[in-house]
């Protein structure tokens, strides 16, 4: 039975996989705007001191945050895939919706001065181009459901065999 | 122009000016990126005959051509200058943001000129500069300076090579960090400290564009891949110190000081035992599908919490050569060297030559007075305690911290002229650099090899242990092909170093790692990326080039065929215990190997460079300073 009543997917990034390459970023740009700059990428690496390491993306939040806190109605949701998008006519690149997200997954283009964030590559037959890219395997397109058994798997592991294994 | 700017810029710090500087597009398919770039850079921007720790003597920072691209492992930079150690080119390489941050900031090399009268740190935001006060870092480890800046500019993308406390106190083997690697070797910190500079930190912005995206997009993603299997398994498992029982078991290894190759503790510091018990992650450098940074923690015991990547060179020169086989010590040191920003392997070296000085009685317990032992201390081999108190005297110049600090060249002079003693006679060092990990005497190749390399004891620019180990030499005796095998491994490796590129790549482009496996491949992503139309030879000519103008330097600041050396112990003591007991490297057979060598350079008997060989290798200006 379903824990979450979200069936949205969005990439996940396991930090005991991901090495910090980049790699992802690399692509992400690329595939965006057909220039290398990880400034650039809608999935962003982040280290927070030498071991500590991950990949952060949109995360399709139900009743995603960002929608709720934009003043001018730019940014909806796509019902089908949860992906959100940006009307690039009434974005104004206030960044309400850079503030109002928890994980960070906005950024402000500096050319256009509009939002951006992971759409999943909607377009592309082979799908997100990062997850196809990543030499590690630590990135995934999941759903949050799928989070949960992986997470309950990796419990049970964790206390039977123990750490590492 | 793709993969270049065009453009190097210029820090002057005596004068808080900067200014920018075009290069043509012939300059820099000479001279391409890495090493080679800097060392070039270097060899235009130096007051010929400077002392190395004056404001002369430039800080040379060079990108490479693949930087900030997809291309797997070539996020790496150069960095030259006049070694203080070696009084010679020290060229170090080093990985990660800082280089990816340099190149999308729009410069491909930086110059820094002068010395400041104050401490400060250069802060270069894409097209800006500026100078900004570093006292309140004085004092402060490299990993925690990159903090505090990222925290007082307020932008976590701020990546900042930086010095530690050793740097700042001008030990002659201080380095440069940045993101947790090092330009470890030749002494870099100690120019960064003679001018007052504590860091060197970028911002870059802009966008990175390559010739043909598509092209080198396929070749990347089939590399990456490629890189998961079986080529690299060596480095993604234990890393480099899965070289420990290799050596070992072949005699190689290096043990207290060089006396001998066996170690009877190495499955103990073995990477097999640290992967084991200590293991907590494994990193990567920018732009790295492998990931061979094998992070270990000590969980127990006085050093707990300690943490560092352990690699080979930092592991022998801090556990086996000082007799220690408790590797909780040795992770300890490690992490203390890196914070400290010293280079791990001058420091084991030169503590293993201490600890050898006070066990043949030259220096006594009362020459280890320090604030923690106000009577001395005792230095014997295995005593972990004794070594990490002597690593913290380095860093801090505490006491004969203060001797250490100057390297087994300059101490070993220095104590010998005062106390009439020999030991010099173990002091492992070529050029003042101290060894990597391998010990020559049954490597015959290698001997000859790493004594021509221009910066010194360096087993990354020459890998001629590899031959010799891998037997496509015999390694106990010499001939007439050790010339030749020389040669060829040496510009092989600059090519990496060049580019720059890792070298633990090498297996990935077509599972051959020779130049017929590598260059083609190599040549089709320089094309991708540029534009330009390189084929095999040309790719060939980037080491020879690398070489050349390295040398060239030198030449010019007055090398001569005898500092081509071995350490005395290499020629004069044999080892007595393990697989390569009872050999020497006679001069008769080092001087013989040399001969081979500058003559299949296409030098002269004395190794200098005839001017035609310089102006055939596109070098005119130089040739006409110093070609003969």
């Amino acid at each position: 039975m379903p824990t979450s009543t979200s069936k949205y997917q969005y990439i996940t990034c396991d930090p005991q996989k991901c090495v910090g390459c980049q790699l992802c970023e690399y692509v992400c740009s690329f595939t965006k705007t057909g220039a290398f700059n990880t400034y650039r990428s809608r999935i962003r690496t982040v280290r927070v001191q030498e071991i500590l390491i991950t990949a952060v993306a949109c995360r399709t939040c139900e009743n995603a945050p960002c929608v709720i806190a934009c003043p001018r109605e730019a940014l909806s949701q796509d019902r089908e895939t949860g992906v959100i998008r940006v009307d690039e006519a009434r974005c104004d690149g206030c960044a309400w919706c850079v503030e109002a997200c928890d994980f960070g997954a906005i950024s402000i283009n500096p050319a256009t001065k509009r939002a951006e964030m992971c759409d999943l590559c909607g377009t592309l037959e082979d799908g997100p181009q990062c997850v196809k890219w990543c030499p590690k395997e630590a990135l995934e397109l999941t759903t949050p459901d799928q989070q949960a058994q992986k997470a309950r798997h990796d419990l049970v592991k964790e206390e039977v065999i123990g750490s590492g294994s | 122009m793709y993969g270049y700017s065009g453009k190097i810029l210029h820090v002057d710090l005596t004068n808080r000016k900067s200014w920018s500087e075009s290069k043509p597009e012939e300059w820099y398919k000479i001279y391409i990126g890495g090493v080679s770039m800097a060392a070039r850079l270097c060899w235009e921007n130096i007051e010929v005959g400077c002392d190395p720790l004056s404001p002369g003597n430039p800080i040379c920072i060079a990108g490479g051509i693949f930087v900030g691209t997809p291309v797997p492992v070539g996020g790496k930079w150069g960095l030259a200058s006049k070694s203080p150690l070696t009084g010679f080119l020290g060229d170090s390489l080093s990985g990660s943001w800082f280089a990816v941050a340099l190149k999308r900031s729009g410069w491909d090399g930086i110059v820094i000129h002068g010395a400041s009268p104050e401490w400060v740190y250069v802060l270069v935001d894409d097209d800006k500069v500026t100078f900004r006060p570093a006292s309140h870092l004085l004092g402060k480890g490299t990993f925690e300076t990159e903090e505090a800046i990222r925290e007082e500019l307020g932008d976590d993308q701020v990546r900042s090579a930086t010095i530690g406390p050793a740097g700042e106190k001008l030990v002659l083997y201080a380095n440069v960090t940045n993101d947790g690697r090092q330009a470890g070797r030749t002494g870099h910190g100690a120019v960064w400290g003679s001018k007052k500079l504590k860091a060197f930190s970028v911002r870059g912005t802009h966008d990175v564009k390559v010739a043909d995206p598509e092209t080198l997009l396929k070749f990347c993603f089939d590399i990456s891949k490629t890189a998961q299997g079986k080529y690299t398994e060596k480095y993604r498992v234990l890393g480099t110190s899965s070289n420990v029982l290799s050596m070992n078991r072949l005699g190689l290894l290096p043990t207290r000081n060089y006396q001998e190759g066996e170690f009877e503790d190495a499955e103990r510091v073995s990477g097999e035992y640290l992967y084991e018990n200590f293991r907590v992650k494994t990193i990567a450098c920018a732009q790295c599908p492998i990931a061979c940074e094998q992070m270990r923690r000590v969980k127990d015991g006085p050093y707990a919490g300690a943490m560092s990547g352990i690699e080979y060179e930092s592991l022998y020169a801090l556990s086996s050569n000082l007799g220690i086989g408790d590797v909780r010590v040795s992770i300890k040191l490690i992490d203390l060297c890196d914070q400290g920003g010293i280079d791990t392997m001058s420091t084991g070296v030169t503590i293993g030559w201490a600890m050898e000085s006070f066990e043949r009685g030259v220096l006594k317990k009362e020459d280890f007075k320090c604030a923690k032992y106000p009577e001395g201390f005792e230095p014997n081999f295995g005593n972990g305690d004794a070594a990490v108190t002597l690593a913290e005297m380095i860093r801090d110049r505490e006491g004969i911290g203060d001797l250490l600090a100057l390297g087994t060249r300059k101490a070993s002079a220095k104590l010998d002229a005062e106390r009439g003693s020999e030991s010099f006679k173990w002091a492992m060092h070529i050029k003042g650099l101290e060894l990597p990990g391998y010990d020559l005497r049954a490597l015959k190749t290698f001997a000859l090899g790493i004594s021509v390399v221009t910066r010194g004891a360096c087993h990354n620019r020459s890998a001629t242990y590899d031959p010799d180990i891998q037997g496509e030499v015999n390694r106990f005796t010499v001939d007439e092909t050790r010339g030749k095998v020389a040669r060829e491994t040496e510009e092989y490796a600059a090519v990496y170093d060049t580019l720059p590129m890792c070298k633990f790549i090498r297996r990935c482009f077509t599972g051959k790692a020779d130049r017929s496996g590598a260059w083609p491949v190599i040549a089709q992503l320089i094309n991708a990326t540029t534009g330009w139309n390189f084929q095999y030879e040309d790719v060939d000519l980037i080491g020879e080039r690398a070489i050349a103008i390295k040398k060239a330097f030198n030449i010019r600041e007055g090398w001569t065929r005898k500092d081509d050396h071995l350490p005395w112990r290499v020629q004069h003591e044999a080892m007595t215990k393990g697989a390569s007991a009872g050999y020497l490297v006679t001069e008769e057979e080092h001087e013989y190997m040399k001969d081979l060598y500058y003559e299949v350079k296409g030098w002269t008997k004395d190794g200098l460079i005839p001017k035609q060989k310089l102006i055939d290798l596109g070098m005119q200006d130089v040739a006409k300073e110093i070609g003969v």
